[in-house]
């Protein structure tokens, strides 16, 4: 009548597949699972437009940019254009229209695609460390550390960072490397408060106070646990970071202080106002960097928005 | 006289994976004065009958079936009678120790409002009926110009269910009222839902996923399995001699103290409840089931009779049709 | 009293803050600064000075004692708005009183600017974040991306080229016209020559704050207690304006604090733009020409400013929620 369960067979049958259980290391292991988690990540981040559509735009700019590295030099010459069109608007020949010495707007933006970006991600990255090196350190060492570590960050946080950054600008030069640096310094404070608060949350979980038990030194706890939590979040803010960076860069280029041998789009807009192309009605000098300044920030916030959405997932119903 | 009644109630959440049948086909009656507890794990459906009784959830939510509150068809109700109906007729007990209450608000105002919203007494009436309310769940009036954030977990609840009794409603339904309290509060609070239920003959759907809670407070108890009952009958009863694997399985999670059944052997349920949108063929609980046969896999049980003023959905139960005579 | 706990506690690390800022522009505008001060003033005014002329301005101006107590005396002199004189801009002119005049022109232009762009951004946000995926909704949210992604004085060049260049609607820049008009005439023209500046600073900063309440608003929709209120038969939209928005604004008042700074820092730019004779201007001049005592009043103003604006927003989040008032 009633037979004896036949359990495991029609369990394991029912369930989800399983992985055989094969003998694999720990690295393996770890390998394995960060490739499901990524493979999970993009998947999740297919299905939002935004994202794709954010990114879309980002590869396209990066591929102007690595273009401009090899191409378009020859354009950039003054002597070959003396005697082109100057002011001329868009037209077959120069699609983007000439500014005042002749040069095609078009070459132009090009090769400021490559400045503003390379700013801005370089920018962005010493930002993002800093601000996770502190936020890390306030969040995790003992409440004097973070008292003082706080201070400090709340001043850069109120301070308006155009105002200390044109004193920099202006004490420490115009070069390149120097508004990279000056960027970075000033904009770190919003990563340190986002990552003290996660340290702050994920120091509480029962496996960090485990391996302290065990002996686990500070900078081990730091590395192998905390960290990992944080990546995502810190991934995403780092998109965003640089969104910022670039508008910021932008900023300082139009008061004058870019570096006249690397011209970004900031320092286009910058030359075009200061030649008088609005009163003289050069729209297309102006535009061009202006349009691509929106749409890559636009990139990059649709892609950091995407990724805080699946990082951060908000469950609303109703 | 029947409260509440519910037929073949079916809750089916829109989302952007496909639709979540989160309720596949419950019924029950609530009679006056009667305490039904209904049992499950996270996720079996149990909160969202809750919420359907008060049609509180989004418009994008499927309810289907009946349901019907003192006689009033719920599902039917037009914005302005619904309105008037929810917490006159039932009202919810949330769990206040998390953020059930505006942090923002004193919370005699948020009690009053409950009962200005039904206009059924001036400013001033509110304000002593809100005194009168606190003082009967156990906490001085004058705390009723209190924020939330002054008041402990217990008390906090407290207030939820003062707040539940604004308006002398029919049924109140306690949605895990003490889950997130500390043992001792537990009862407390669930000796004031005792006396409360006794003194003002309130009929109450007790909804938790702690099944020795239920067995003091309820009369009849239901557990929910799936998105649907899988046994009912006399709380003590079905808490005692459990016909379905899963209550056995359950109770055993929850043994009450000085209850030597399971003294020395703790048992546990292993495995997790199914996602709503794979329930698994035949009976849903066949996978975890200690008791599980081959017929286990094709066959939907039904309530079926299991012993006087209890039924249950497994084959094993004595009601259940013969295996032969059952299609898949 | 809680709130007069609160508060001070607030006054008192906004003075902290304060001081570490003035230290930082101790190190930047003494020690770190390039150049000698003095002989770029005395070259500035083109005059000739002998040596001991130019140690005696050194010792005005302070700069001969050893640095510690220079220390203490910049500080005394910052917080008594003691700015010195101007090196290079105008040489030898008191740098405060190059600012008060200013000051104004900027002040109104900021802070109108300022409270419309919370208020439309907030109110939209409400609007948007409860009608969830309507047509304002996401008209909002696009059109909010955009405005967040574009530099403001892009968006002034682009106000000006329409509305200036193309459609003569308004002036292109300055404050009134090169003959100033008098009486009501002249407050109708200041207005006309303020509007596009004001109207760039408004929608510069709008998306942002209709991202911020919006999200904060669908944050709080999912609580709990808004269940409640809907359960107890609360109509819709008081559960919206009493318990919903409310709650909401907490999260969205921190956010607008932080974005002071922001505001001030486009300023700079979207004065330059407009041309308009302000505080921000003011600075660029000063940053072409070098001239760091001016520079040093901007930075030193500019942050006070944004402290002032903090310490506002603190009083606002007092008001609005009991729980940082506790006694």
């Amino acid at each position: 009548m009633k037979t004896e369960p036949a359990i495991a067979a029609t369990e394991t049958e029912i369930r989800a597949p399983v992985l055989p259980p094969k003998k694999l290391t720990p690295r393996q292991l770890k390998r394995a699972r960060r490739r499901r988690a990524l493979s999970r990540f993009w998947a999740a981040f297919r299905q939002s437009k935004m994202g794709m559509a954010g990114l879309a735009i980002l590869i396209f700019f990066v591929g102007v940019a690595i273009f401009s590295m090899f191409a378009n030099k020859g354009a950039l010459d003054p002597t070959v254009t003396t005697n082109g069109p100057r002011l001329a608007g868009p037209s077959l020949k120069y699609p983007l229209g000439t500014q005042v010495d002749g040069i095609s707007v078009l070459s132009l933006t090009i090769e400021g695609a490559r400045i503003s970006l390379f700013v801005g991600l370089a920018a962005a990255i010493i930002s993002m460390a800093l601000g996770t090196i502190i936020g890390m350190w306030a969040g995790y060492k003992s409440a004097v550390h973070d008292a003082i570590l706080m201070r400090i960050t709340d001043v850069f946080l109120v301070l308006p960072w155009l105002a200390l950054a044109i004193v920099l600008a202006a004490m420490f030069g115009q070069n390149f490397w120097i508004i990279i640096v000056i960027i970075g310094v000033t904009s770190w404070a919003g990563t340190a408060r986002l990552v003290r608060a996660q340290v702050l949350s994920v120091k509480e979980r029962n496996y960090i106070e485990r391996s302290r038990a065990l002996g686990a030194s500070d900078a081990h706890v730091v590395i192998k646990h905390i960290t990992p939590n944080l990546m995502p979040v810190i991934f995403a803010n780092t998109i965003l970071t640089i969104a910022i960076a670039i508008l910021s860069e932008s900023q300082l280029s139009f008061l004058g202080l870019g570096d006249p041998q690397s011209k970004s789009w900031g320092t286009m807009i910058d030359e075009a106002f200061h030649a008088g192309a609005l009163t003289l009605h050069a729209w297309w000098w102006l535009m061009a960097p202006s349009i691509c300044i929106v749409l890559v920030v636009l990139g990059f916030t649709m892609v950091g928005f995407a990724m805080d959405e699946i990082v951060n997932p908000r469950i609303r119903e109703r | 006289m029947t409260v509440l009644r519910a037929e073949d109630l079916r809750v089916t959440y829109s989302t952007k994976g496909g639709d979540v049948p989160a309720v596949r086909g419950v019924s029950f009656e609530i009679d006056k004065g009667e305490v039904l507890g209904l049992a499950g794990e996270s996720g079996c459906g149990k909160s969202t009958i809750a919420g359907a009784i008060l049609r509180l959830h989004s418009p994008n939510t499927k309810i289907e079936g009946t349901l019907e509150l003192e006689g009033e068809d719920v599902l039917s109700l037009k914005p302005g009678r619904l309105r008037a109906v929810r917490w006159t007729g039932a009202s919810i007990v949330f769990q206040g120790a998390l953020h059930a209450l505006n942090p923002v608000q004193k919370i005699g105002d948020q009690i009053e409002e409950a009962i200005q919203v039904h206009g059924m007494a001036t400013q001033k009436e509110a304000a002593v009926r809100a005194g009168a309310l606190l003082e009967q769940v156990g906490l001085p009036p004058r705390r009723k110009d209190d924020y939330p954030h002054e008041l402990s977990g217990g008390q906090k609840q407290r207030v939820m269910i003062a707040m539940a009794l604004a308006c002398s409603p029919t049924l109140v339904m306690a949605d895990e009222p003490t889950t997130a309290l500390d043992v001792m509060v537990q009862a407390q609070v669930l000796q004031l839902l005792r006396s409360l239920q006794h003194d003002l003959g309130l009929a109450m759907l007790f909804i938790t996923h702690d099944l020795s809670v239920l067995v003091d407070v309820s009369d009849r108890l239901a557990i929910m399995y799936a998105g649907k009952i899988v046994e009912e009958g006399k709380a003590s009863e079905v808490f005692h001699a459990p016909q379905h694997p899963y209550t056995a399985a359950l109770a055993a999670a929850f043994p009450e103290i000085g209850d030597t059944r399971f003294r020395h052997r703790p048992a546990g349920l292993g495995g997790d409840p199914p996602d709503p949108q794979h329930i698994p063929s035949g009976c849903p609980f066949h996978p975890r089931c200690e008791r599980a046969i081959d017929a286990c896999q094709t066959v939907v049980p039904e309530l079926w009779d299991a012993g006087p003023g209890r039924r249950a959905a497994c084959v094993h139960v004595a009601g259940a049709p013969s295996l032969e005579s059952v299609g898949s | 009293m809680g709130t007069a706990k609160y508060l001070l506690g607030k006054l008192g690390q906004l003075f902290i803050t304060l001081l570490l800022v003035l230290s930082l522009a101790f190190l930047l505008f003494r020690v770190w600064q390039p150049g000698d001060p003095v002989t770029t003033f005395a070259k500035a005014t083109g005059a000739h000075y002998t040596a001991e002329q130019l140690d005696q301005i050194r010792h005005e101006w302070g700069l001969d004692v050893p640095l510690p107590q220079q220390y203490v005396t910049y500080m005394k002199q910052m917080l008594t708005f003691n700015f010195g004189v101007s090196t290079i801009l105008s040489p030898g002119t008191d740098v405060s009183s190059m600012f008060w005049s200013r000051m104004a022109k900027s002040a109104i232009l900021i802070t109108t600017a300022t409270l419309a762009s919370v208020a439309i951004g907030v109110l939209l946000g409400i609007y948007g974040g409860w009608k969830r995926q309507g047509a304002v909704d996401q008209g909002s949210m696009g059109t909010s991306m955009v405005l967040y992604a574009m530099p403001e004085f892009v968006l002034g060049m682009i106000f000006i080229l329409i509305f200036a260049v193309g459609l003569h609607w308004f002036p292109v820049n300055r404050y009134e016209s090169a003959i100033p008009a008098t009486g009501f005439a002249h407050w109708t023209d200041v207005i006309n020559h303020m509007a596009l500046p004001w109207l760039t600073l408004t929608l510069a900063y709008v998306g942002e704050f209709y991202l911020v309440m919006r999200s904060s608003l669908l944050d709080v929709l999912g609580e709990e207690y808004i269940a409640l209120a809907r359960a107890k038969g609360v109509r819709e939209k008081y559960v919206l304006r009493k318990h919903a928005v409310p709650n909401a604004l907490l999260p969205t008042i921190t956010l607008v604090a932080l974005s002071f700074g922001f505001i001030l820092s486009g300023v700079i730019t979207v004065e330059l733009v407009f041309s308009y004779p302000g505080v921000g201007k003011l600075s660029v001049e000063a940053l072409d020409a070098r001239d760091f005592a001016v520079l040093q009043a901007t930075f030193v103003i500019s942050v006070i400013a944004v402290l002032l604006a903090n310490f506002i927003a603190d009083l606002t989040y007092a008001y609005l929620d009991p729980r940082v008032r506790r006694a």
